[in-house]
This record gives structure tokens, sequence and C-alpha cells, in this order.
């Protein structure tokens, strides 16, 4: 195993904060019992599940009560379109774009199979949406709106505030994946038109394995995992306490340090993205460069192919990612980029960098080193490098 | 991250034979950057007794497909055209200790290249779109002959190995069902052809007689709509409607299909066929000229 790693693919996963493994330990070891059941040892676990969950609601600006624990991300998003259509069986409409996470798309797509009529949104080249389409697409049918905070591949924000106003006006329930966005963006769900919102612990920090449902008082959702009362009955199943108590901490850590930190990921991933153009000729950055996520940038270098570049790269033990077909194990690059219309050739060639607190200024450096030669290598390998 | 051997690797990392020959004696070039990967093979060859002296390659794609060229080139050096021809896929993925399923279609490309160029040395023009049978996979321009081809020489049964080695139903997946029938009748499993039918039709709108101008157009844009835009927007094209004279349909296509190798099988093959099916039997689409 090695784990001498430039790790700049933080929108896949993150670190966990060392702060946040040590919150976890004691109830891997010996604090193992149960938070529902009635004697001392197990019950007073309960009050530090809601100590979680307050340090979580504060992050997100919402209450303790509208903060519901879940095993991950893709489970948040399922429970909640689920959840909202089958609480509402006369609508049969759905609206999302394009450019969702599979964890919405492919759902999505199942859903239609199942008598659902789905709305996907397009994007312009910039990654955004056009507002005219939505207020097109809306129907008096219309069960829920989903939309993401910001893109996994490019960082490209939505105004989801501006979207959710839009959704609200016409009825509909509106949801925000926001696994991407949680931590380097602000939220405030208290002065929100959000209504659910999906979040992944393991994006902030916190391990694998959880993830919240925040789901706005009042609103009518049916349970997605039927069983015990757990979670006010909203998610059955015994709590991962370990988990739940690391992503409040890991809550607490982001609330407390989002400001400072996303200036210094900032900086780290403009000084990545300015050199890489300006070395490397035949480089663009995919998606919006203003509305965009702090830490991501994705850029094509023409005329090679993505997963040859990553491979290159895992020799010094870099590791970022690609949209290209190669490294999906489908046959087609990043239906992200295809949906922006970034051309085909330039989409194979993509590479996505993206950074988070633990990176450092000497692992840009290292980047920037041997980022050339590589692209030079394999240029001179393939048969579309410029002549002229 | 894919299983690559340690050969596989060794030929990424230090390819063989790269580059282009000046003044070459043979070449030939397979796939395209949209499709995600090419070669370019150039060849020099003795004439008196037809070995291959050298070869380089020029390689757009991943790390299987950059060591499968360089592994390619290795293989036939020295050997004589015949004995180059009869090179298999499945023996250059051999070379490599072995490639990992889904990257078959790596070999496939090798084999191509080098059939490209021996074919182009011979002064034999290969006319992609008569020459090679009906297109099936309209995405990667995948025809009937290569898929029964290479079903026969590596002994493929389920469609999902044929997307392995040739990429054909790896986008949108509307041929599927096409493969699966033609290795039905390759390995002579040949279906009931008449109750249940093998393909999938969509229901037909009404009647389409005797259509007024007024309707035909209203057809033909119905069709666009429902039928055919939706399988092009998979793959980020569009189709705009130009024109309508007669029987003739023009048609601008827009997007990724714009810059498409494969835009006039698509045109053909696709738009044509949907639109005689639901409008009219007579109709015949053309592509607006226009090279921008």
């Amino acid at each position: 195993m090695i784990n001498k790693a430039i790790y700049v693919d933080n929108n896949a996963t993150t670190p966990v904060a060392p702060e946040v493994y040590k919150e976890m330990i004691p109830y891997l070891t010996e604090y193992y019992a149960n938070p529902s059941s009635i004697h001392t040892f197990g019950g007073q676990l309960a009050s530090k599940i809601d100590e979680a969950r307050q340090k979580m609601a504060s992050l997100l600006g919402a209450l303790a009560t509208e903060i519901v624990f879940t095993s991950c991300g893709t489970e948040s998003d399922n429970a909640a379109i689920l959840g909202i259509l089958s609480s509402n069986p006369s609508k049969k409409h759905i609206i999302t774009t394009k450019v969702e996470h599979p964890a919405i798309l492919n759902l999505c797509q199942h859903l239609e199979k199942n008598g659902y009529d789905v709305t996907y949104l397009g994007v312009d080249k910039k990654g955004a949406i056009s507002f005219d389409e939505l207020h097109k697409s809306l129907r008096h049918d219309t069960a829920i709106v989903s939309v993401m905070y910001a893109n996994n591949e490019t960082g490209v924000i939505f105004p989801v505030e501006e979207i959710g106003r839009m959704v609200k006006s016409r009825g509909a329930m509106f949801h925000v994946d926001a696994v991407q966005a949680i931590g380097k963006i602000p939220i405030d769900l208290s002065k929100s038109s959000i209504d659910l919102l999906s979040l992944s612990g393991h994006k902030l920090h916190a391990p694998k394995g959880v993830g919240v449902l925040y789901i706005r008082r009042g609103t009518m959702i049916r349970p997605f995992i039927i069983g015990g009362h757990q979670e006010r009955g909203r998610r059955a199943g015994t709590e991962n306490i370990a988990s739940i108590c690391a992503l409040g901490k890991a809550a607490e850590l982001a609330n407390q340090n989002i400001a400072a930190e996303n200036d210094k990921v900032r900086k780290m991933r403009d000084r990545l993205e300015k050199s890489i153009l300006e070395t490397i000729p035949y480089t663009f950055v995919n998606g919006d460069t203003v509305n965009r996520l702090p830490n991501t940038t994705n850029i094509s270098f023409e005329f090679i192919e993505g997963e040859s570049i990553l491979l290159l790269f895992d020799q010094h033990g870099i590791c970022a990612s690609s949209g290209s077909a190669c490294t999906s194990g489908s046959l087609q690059p990043s239906h992200v980029l295809r949906a922006m219309g970034v051309p085909f050739t330039a989409a194979h060639g993509s590479i996505r960098f993206s950074l988070s607190r633990y990176n450092t200024d000497s692992e840009i450096d290292k980047i920037l080193e041997v980022l050339p030669a590589i692209i030079k290598k394999l240029r001179a390998i393939s048969p579309y490098t410029p002549k002229n | 991250m894919w299983n690559y051997t340690d050969k596989v690797l060794d030929h990424f990392h230090n390819p063989r034979n790269y580059g282009e020959i000046p003044n070459a004696d043979a070449t030939g070039e397979v796939g395209s950057m949209a499709c995600g990967d090419a070669l370019r093979l150039t060849l020099k060859i003795d004439k008196q007794t037809e070995k291959i002296l050298d070869a380089k390659f020029q390689t757009f794609g991943c790390g299987s497909a950059i060591a499968s060229s360089s592994a390619m080139t290795e293989m036939i050096k020295g050997m004589s055209l015949e004995e180059a021809g009869k090179i298999t896929n499945a023996e250059i993925s051999k070379f490599l200790g072995g490639l990992p399923p889904e990257k078959m279609h790596c070999s496939v490309m090798g084999k191509e290249a080098l059939e490209a160029a021996i074919a182009n040395y011979k002064g034999i023009k290969i006319e992609k779109d008569e020459e090679e049978g009906r297109l099936v996979c309209r995405c990667f321009g995948v025809t009937e002959d290569k898929i029964q081809k290479l079903a026969i020489e590596n002994n493929l049964h389920n469609v999902e190995d044929i997307t392995n080695y040739t990429k054909a139903g790896g986008g949108c997946g509307a041929c599927l069902q096409d493969i699966q029938d033609i290795l039905d009748a390759v390995w002579n499993n040949k279906k009931e052809k008449n109750s249940e039918g093998a393909s999938v039709k969509t229901e037909k709108p009404a009647e389409a007689k005797k259509l007024t101008t007024i309707q035909k157009i209203k057809l033909i844009e119905e069709t666009l709509e429902k039928i055919i835009r939706p399988s092009l927007n998979q793959d980020g094209g569009d189709i705009e409607l130009i024109d309508v004279d007669k029987n003739k349909i023009i048609v601008k296509l827009l997007g990724m299909c714009s810059h498409c190798p494969s835009s006039s099988f698509t045109i053909k093959s696709f738009v044509e066929t949907k639109l005689k099916e639901f409008v009219s039997p007579d109709i015949e689409v053309v592509e607006e000229n226009n090279n921008d």
C-alpha cells in the first residue's frame, strides 16, 4: 500500500481530519452501546448524537430537528427525491439538470421507467442553466426540482437561491445536492428557498459512510428506509454513532475555518491553474472560472488523453482525476463536459485537480515541475500534435 | 485503476518505435480523436522481399492504446507483409501478457492499423462507407462486418464482449439489441423472426398516407423532436430542420454531430430511416452544405 501521495483529488474524497479521527475513537472502543437503549450506558450516547446534530445545524444555519443523519450523499439524494414523490402521489414530474451526479441522474432515469416524467435542463458553455428553460419546464404536476449546488467535475456553482425562488413560486419542492459545496461555501438555510439538502461526510474530512439530509421543518416527506424509530422516524437503522460524532466534529472545524481555509486553498488552486495555462500550450479551463468552488480546476490538455496523463502522474504519486472515457470504465467521456459542449477531443484530455486544506505549496510546486514533461511526452507520441 | 500487466506498463512508460517514418512506404490510420483513441502507423518496406524494415506509431489514447501500438510495432518489425497480415488482436494482447477485458478494443485498433497500412501498400483503397457493410453502432462507427469478424476470431458470444472489443454499444446503447441479433445469427442461434420481432419499434403515429405539405412538415418536426433529437442529444449533438422540398429534407447537424466523423452515417442510416418510417417511405435526407 502506498500513502506518500500528493493528493489533489479531494472532490472524490478527502482525508479524515486528525481531530475528527480522535473524536470517533471512543465510540469504536469503550462506548459501544446502542443510543436507543434505556440503560445509562447506551442512553448517554443519544446526547452525543444531539451534540453532533447541533454542530451540523450550526454549519448549515438550520435547526437541529431539521438534520437527519444518513449513510452517504447518495442515500440522502434517494431519500429526498423518493420521499417527496411518495408523499405527493399525484405529481409525476421531476426537473433536474444534465450535469448532476449519477446519484441523481441514474435515479431519475430509473424513475422514468416507472411512470415519471423527467426534464433534464441543459447547460451552456460555462456550465450554467437557463432560468427561462427552468421557468418553461415547471408544471402544475412538478413534484420536485433537484439541482446540485456545485458541480463535482468543474466546481461550477449554480445560483441555487434564485433557482429555489422560482421553484417555490410554482409550488414544487426544491432539493439541492450540496455534497461538493458544504465546507467550501458558507450557507444559511434559515434564509433559504431550499427545502431539502444532501451532504456527505467524506467530502469534508469526516469518514466515508455518513451523510446528512436536511429537511426543512414542515416538509411532508415519507421515510426512505423504514424500520425503527431512529432519527424521529425519518431514517430507520441503528445510528452510526462514531461516524455521526465524527461528522459533527468535521462540521465544527469547517464552521470555524471556512473563510481562512478557502482563501488558502483558492490561492494554491489559482497558482496551479495560472502556471499550467502559462507554461503549457493548448490548454484551457472547462467551466465558469468565476462562479466556481475555490478548490477545483478542470483543465483540458489538447491532443492527448486523460488516462495516460493520470498514469504518468501516478509515477510521481500525484492523484488527480479525468473526464476521459478510458478512466470511467464507460466508453463515453464525462457527461458534464459533453453537456457543456466541450469538444469530445478536449473532454478526453481533461484533468480535474481538486485541493483541500491539507495540500501545501510545495505539492503544487511538484505538480508544476513534472507536468510539462508529461504533456510533452504524450504529445510526442500523439498523431495530433499541432505541427504548424 | 486498471489492472495492467507489467508488460503493458513497460510499453506505456517506455514506448518502442513511436514517431513517424519520413517518406514511409505504407501508412495506416484508424480511430479518431472524437472516439477517444486513434493510431497512425507508418512502415518502411523492402520492395524486393516485402519485409517490414521499420515500423513507427503515433497514438492518441489511454495507457493500453499506447502499449498495444508499441507492442504491435515490435512484433511486426522484420516480418514479411504476409506474416504481419496474419497477426490477430489476440496475439497483440498476448504479447502484452493480456489486457483488461474493457480494453481489448485497444488491441483491435492495433490490428486494424496494420491492416490499413498493408492495404495502403498494396494500393487497395478501403471505401469506408461502402465496403465495410451496414453500420450498426453510430456512436463509434462500427459495422456489422466488423462485429461478425471479431466475434468469430475471438469467440465472442456476449454483447458486452463486443463492446469491449469494438466499443459498439458503448455509447447511447441504441444498437445493443442489434448486436445481440448479429451474434445470434453468427452463432446459429436464430430466433423466431416472425412473432415477437427482434427490433424494438416505436409506435407509428396513425396513418401517414396522403399528407398535405403542412401536415408533412408537422410530422417531420414531431419525429425530429420525439425520436431523432433525444438520441442525438445523448451524444451532445442536435439537428435543425432547414427546408423541405417535396420529399427532400434538408437538415443541419449541430454540436458534436457537426464534426463527428460518422455524421454522414448518422444522417443516412438514422435520420432517414426514422423519417421514412414515421413520415413517408419516399423521403431523402440531405445535409445542408456548410463547412463551419
